[in-house]
């Protein structure tokens, strides 16, 4: 019997499934859809805009399908400040993201540069302070810096998401090296590796390297088949985090025989 | 002055004054071009909750802007 993978959190949510999906950029409300349920997700990303949300809906559905197929699911949703650039509008959309889906949860997301849209550190320092003391679960989008990381902790973050690689680059794994930081030096954080992830086995690298979680949009909504690429992802996280959980072996800079010859096998001794 | 002028996303509009969140929603509602249940709204990059709109007076001048839900990463 194959043993489940121990279940994790979201401040008090308890949660089985470790890939977040992001709902942008899929080719028709059905097909973003039969992703989610084979995705297996329990948290959904949503953006807020200014949009004319007209009687009967402009967005040709795709809200409407989101809601239902989490209601259907038992997925949370989870709004982000996408597009902010201080923290004054993060804090803005929050609190209205807040009335609009009836979530005390945030990713908060503050740009701080428009090629790299990597976040402004200091302005989503600002903006993590407020919304915690807001009563906010403050799910801050980070780069790996070590530094930043420790603040938001320090400001109320339970949570942290930091990027693998700049949202939508498929990059994968840019620096494994900070991630492993991250997670050796902030040991009771949750960490969801956020962005950049192009390939199951980007995914698959996260969770060996102890992340709690990926979420992932691009990935899969930009796959040839979103639905199979769902499948896919679903099993990479899941075989990363039971790879996790089993323990790696230890590497080593030479080889190390596997079969027990004891010797060469026609050398006389 | 007997009216305003706020700013919206749908154009320049013309209230009474004295006219608040609600005053304009219903006017923009009234023209087909919003959901008022489904949208969030700030007056000059402030929230303003659902439950204020009511008593949230609004001046000449004014930028009102509603928010929806929509796809997100």
């Amino acid at each position: 019997m194959t043993r489940q993978t121990t279940p994790w959190h979201i401040g008090d949510t308890p949660l089985t499934s470790r890939f977040l999906l992001g709902t942008a950029g899929y080719p028709s409300p059905q097909i973003l859809r039969e992703a989610i349920i084979a995705s297996g997700s329990q948290v959904l990303t949503l953006g807020l805009k200014r949009t004319l949300a007209v009687p009967g809906g402009g967005d040709n559905g795709f809200v409407d399908i989101i809601r239902t197929t989490a209601r259907e699911q038992g997925a949370h949703l989870l709004p982000n400040t996408a597009g902010c650039r201080s923290a004054r509008e993060a804090i803005t959309l929050a609190h209205m993201a807040r009335e609009l889906l009836g979530t005390h949860w945030v990713k908060l997301e503050v740009v701080g540069d428009e090629q790299t849209l990597q976040p402004d550190p200091f302005e989503l320092l600002d903006a993590a302070r407020q919304l915690v003391s807001d009563g906010f679960e403050v799910l801050p989008y980070c780069t790996d810096d070590l530094v930043t990381c420790q603040r938001l902790v320090d400001a109320g973050c339970r949570v942290l998401m930091p990027w693998g690689a700049p949202i939508g680059s498929g990059l994968g794994l840019l620096n494994p090296w900070a991630l492993r930081t991250l997670r050796a030096r902030l040991p009771h954080t949750t960490l969801i590796v956020d962005a950049g992830l192009g390939a199951p086995s980007h995914a698959t690298a996260a969770m060996e390297l102890g992340m709690d979680a990926v979420l992932l949009n691009s990935a899969v909504s930009q796959s040839g088949d979103a639905v199979r690429m769902a499948t896919a992802f679903r099993h990479a996280v899941q075989a990363g985090r039971t790879g996790f959980e089993a323990g790696l072996m230890p590497t080593s800079d030479v080889a190390v025989a596997t079969t027990p010859v004891g010797g060469q096998p026609f050398v006389l001794l | 002055m007997s009216f305003i002028t706020v700013h919206t996303d749908q154009g320049t509009q013309q209230l009474p004054l004295g006219s608040t969140v609600t005053d304009l929603l219903a006017h923009l509602n009234q023209a087909r071009c919003l959901d008022d249940t489904a949208v969030a709204t700030a007056v000059n990059g402030e929230f303003v909750p659902r439950s204020e709109r009511a008593q949230h007076t609004l001046h000449d001048g004014d930028a009102v802007l509603c928010f929806s839900a929509i796809t997100g990463g």
